[in-house]
């Protein structure tokens, strides 16, 4: 891996360098940033984000995209909310959450590869209609009167020696998914899929259970960041996790993963989630105007990549 | 006198720390064809990229009619007039034939953008009918076997009236029938005065169709002889560096139990009623021309194609394979032909390709163990005597013929009982081909059987101990070892004629 790790270490060099700077010139504007309640919050914002990317890189790795993300977000967290309003027990509730998300991931699977359905394509739609069900079942209203159970309060606002909750479930799921990436023949295949499908299904790759996987994955953490939030807001709102899809996509991209599939890391997608989570924070604690906020926020993007592209050609 | 149209010295060319070209030499007259030979990653190709722009130069002059020249782009060779067939085909597979075939020089009416379609389909079939072959210009290229898509680049840069051509490797992927073809075209190009410069490790065709031949060995210039003053020997020496001996290993047959038996399979559109069979220790060479249907054959047999009706058996039980998945767990490995499509991940090292077949082997619970893999890998390129840095090398920088012993690498790691070579030795040096076929005769002697898809007819004929000639999707016939001959095959390939 020496040669190749090194490689990634210089993919990822430019926002990490851009990450740095943006620290810097934050700390140096707001007294506040850098804070310890300050940064466990912005860790704390970020991991819902990073959640969702994770998945979103081994989705991009295999050369594909999910689009549905936000929608599985919302239904997952909704029907969790209504699980637990209906008086089920919150650990239960909570598996029941995760599971549904997986099968709504592992059904995008099912269309991109037995349909034979581009991932764009395919998880536009299911975008649409997960948003439309969660609608359904919430009539478009606040899922609240959630359970006060000490477990679902923990998942978003508890803390564990200090550090807020969701930001280890956000560690713990990365060290699982990089060992699950760098160590296993399923990363493996994750890689090889994206690199050259053809010449993988010929090494005897079953891509398409490969594939279903990965999109399965990615349900299951985008609903454990819908359950998340839930258990923030202690209700589950029908328009949550709106647009998160390009966010999860823009941390891909800013940690120096090729959209094209096969080359790619997980340390990069958590610089990108970071840089995206600091500027947020940052720009939030200097006033700008949440308009100008967008504004910047895509051309740092922008400014990221096209340093990126200048380094690798 | 003939001119000089080329004229190179002295060239050094390093990627990082290695150094590949170590000042090399090489001229280029009008009207001859120039062999340019050295084993798998001697630098031939690398010496094109350099000439033609691809790749910067650290050192060295180059001259174009006697005038000194540093190409940054190959769009600047081109304009003097330089066409190049690279080793690695070119095609984008999603446009068809003609769009491939005009790529960059669409014709249009006046300056308007508008495609004059309708000529370009027609000058494309025009150009391929000089080497003598018919593809639908409407056809997607990628759908094209290699063999095709190798005839649309030399038809395109054959129709670019260059005055330098160059060919890295262009019979590779052919089989005689179309070589024949193209070896006239080559011989009226000369005629007209254009020089060029021949790449290949075909060894019979060399002395065939160039006049002088210069040997690179590890990056340094060797000589530069006329071919009528050498012969196949010398030449071999000169790019090994010692003796080879005879090119086909002495092969004892040592046939055992039927392994695999194939009946009455078909696949419209590509083969029909195909039944052979072949035993344990026995090489089983599959002869045809371009597009008989022999690759489509293996292909369904090892799950990567679907075909109709018949059975197939291994070791007497009827065997079911819908994935390729399914043959390696049987125990049978394919060999493709097609290894910058479907043998390799290009952007990934050595170790990560030859583990990809592997992967059971190399892991525990689905954990993959650094140290069985690494092992493993080093046998394979020990074995195989890869030419890389080291097994971290990405495959897609090695040079043509190393990258078929990666691939190769891949399937020995399986231990196979039945393994499908599709042109196993494309691209590879003479030296390396003997290893192969080592490797092959070793195999057997355990018991593995062998099929040989193979357009080289020496080498079906001093490999097989039987041979399956397929012509046009059907069995033209079955030959025995000792009653086959290359008229024999040729007359069966091409159905009598
Ligand atoms: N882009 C690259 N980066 C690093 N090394 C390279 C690159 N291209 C070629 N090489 C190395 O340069 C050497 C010469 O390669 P080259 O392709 O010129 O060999 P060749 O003589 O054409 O061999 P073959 O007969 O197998 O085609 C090889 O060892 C190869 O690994
Ligand atoms: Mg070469």
């Amino acid at each position: 891996m020496k040669h190749k790790s090194l490689g990634e270490w210089m993919q990822t060099l430019g926002s990490m360098i851009g990450l740095l700077l943006i620290i810097i010139i934050l700390s140096v504007m707001s007294d506040n940033f850098l804070s310890l309640g300050n940064i466990l919050n912005v860790l704390r914002q970020v991991s819902i984000n990073a959640l969702i990317a994770f998945g979103m890189t081994f989705v991009i790795l295999t050369g594909g995209i999910d689009l549905s993300v936000g929608s599985v977000l919302a239904l997952a967290g909704a029907l969790t909310a209504g699980m637990l309003a209906s008086g089920m027990d919150p650990v239960l509730a909570v598996l029941i959450g995760l599971i549904a998300g997986a099968l709504m991931g592992a059904f995008n699977g099912l269309i991109i590869t037995k349909g034979k359905v581009a991932p764009f394509i395919a998880t536009l739609a299911t975008m649409t209609i997960f948003r439309g069900l969660t609608l359904v079942y919430t009539d478009g209203r606040p899922v609240t009167g959630l359970s006060d159970s000490f477990f679902f309060e923990m998942i978003g606002k508890g803390y564990l020696f200090g550090i807020p909750f969701p930001v280890i479930l956000m560690g713990a799921a990365f060290i699982i998914l990089v060992f699950i990436l760098r160590k296993t023949t399923f990363g493996r295949k994750v890689y090889a899929i994206g690199g050259n499908e053809s010449a993988s299904i010929l090494s005897g790759i079953k891509s398409d259970r490969v594939k279903i996987w990965v999109y399965s994955l990615t349900g299951m953490l985008s609903a454990l960041a819908g359950i998340i939030l839930t258990s923030r807001l202690n209700s589950a709102q029908p328009n949550a996790g709106f647009t998160y899809e390009l966010d999860a996509i823009a941390a891909v991209v800013l940690g120096g993963t090729s959209l094209s599939g096969g080359r790619g890391w997980l340390v990069g997608t958590l610089v990108g989630a970071l840089i995206i989570g600091v500027l947020n924070n940052g720009l939030n604690l200097l006033n700008v105007s949440s308009f100008y906020q967008q504004v910047v926020k895509g051309g740092v993007i922008l400014l990221a990549v096209l340093l990126d592209r200048k380094k690798s050609a | 006198m003939e001119q000089s149209i080329i004229r190179i010295e002295g060239i050094k060319k390093s990627f990082g720390p290695v150094e590949v070209l170590k000042g090399v030499d090489f001229d280029l007259r009008t009207g001859e064809v120039h062999a340019l030979m050295g084993e798998n990653g001697a630098g031939k190709s690398t010496l094109i990229k350099v000439l033609t722009g691809i790749h910067p130069r650290n050192s060295g002059e180059i001259y174009i009619r006697g005038e000194s020249k540093t190409y940054t782009n190959p769009k600047q060779a081109e304009k003097d007039g330089i066409a190049v067939i690279h080793q690695e085909l070119n095609i984008i597979p999603t446009l068809t034939v003609a769009q491939n075939m005009f790529l960059g020089k669409e014709l249009k009416y006046g300056r308007t953008g508008i495609l004059r379609s309708k000529e370009m389909k027609q000058k494309t079939i025009e150009y391929l009918d000089k080497l003598g072959v018919y593809i639908d210009p409407d056809q997607e290229a990628g759908e094209l076997s290699v063999g095709k898509q190798q005839m649309i680049e030399i038809a395109r840069a054959i129709a670019t009236d260059a005055e330098v051509l160059i060919m890295d490797e262009p019979t590779a992927a052919l089989t005689d029938k179309e070589i024949e073809a193209l070896f006239k075209v080559i011989d009226s190009l000369k005629k007209q005065g254009v020089g060029i410069v021949y790449i290949s490790h075909r060894m019979e065709e060399i002395f065939k169709i160039c006049d002088r031949i210069t040997v690179l060995r590890d990056g340094e210039y060797v000589e530069t002889r006329d071919a009528s003053t050498t012969d196949l020997n010398e030449i071999v020496k000169m790019m090994v560096g010692r003796d080879l001996g005879e090119q086909f290993p002495h092969r004892v047959r040592s046939e055992g139990e039927v392994l695999l038996q194939v009946k009455d399979i078909s696949a419209p559109g590509y083969f029909e009623n195909i039944s052979f069979d072949v035993a344990r220790g026995e090489i089983l060479g599959v002869a045809g021309l371009m597009g008989a249907g022999r690759t489509e054959i293996m292909e369904s047999l090892f799950g990567a194609r679907k075909f109709k009706g018949g059975e197939v058996r291994l070791d007497g039980n009827p065997l079911k394979i819908k994935h390729p998945a399914d043959a390696i767990n049987k125990g049978i490995g394919l060999i493709t032909e097609d290894r910058k499509g479907k043998g390799l991940v290009l952007n990934q090292t050595i170790r990560e390709n030859m583990a990809l077949t592997n992967l059971p082997h190399v892991s525990q619970n689905k954990i993959i163990q650094k140290k069985r893999e690494q092992e493993l890998v080093d046998r394979l390129m020990k074995r195989l005597n890869v030419k890389a840095t080291g097994p971290e090398q990405t495959v897609g920088s090695l040079s043509g013929g190393n990258q078929q012993k990666v691939v190769i690498g891949k399937w020995l790691g399986i231990q196979p009982k039945l393994l499908i070579l599709d042109e196993p030795t494309r691209g590879v040096d003479i030296g390396s081909k003997k290893e192969i076929y080592h490797i092959m005769n070793e195999l057997t002697s355990f018991g593995v059987a062998i099929i040989m898809i193979s357009s080289e007819l020496p080498e079906v004929l001093g490999m097989s101990d039987r041979i399956l000639v397929i012509h046009e999707g059907k069995v033209g016939a079955l030959l025995n070892r000792d009653e086959a001959d290359q008229e024999k095959i040729m007359h069966a390939a091409t159905g009598g004629e």
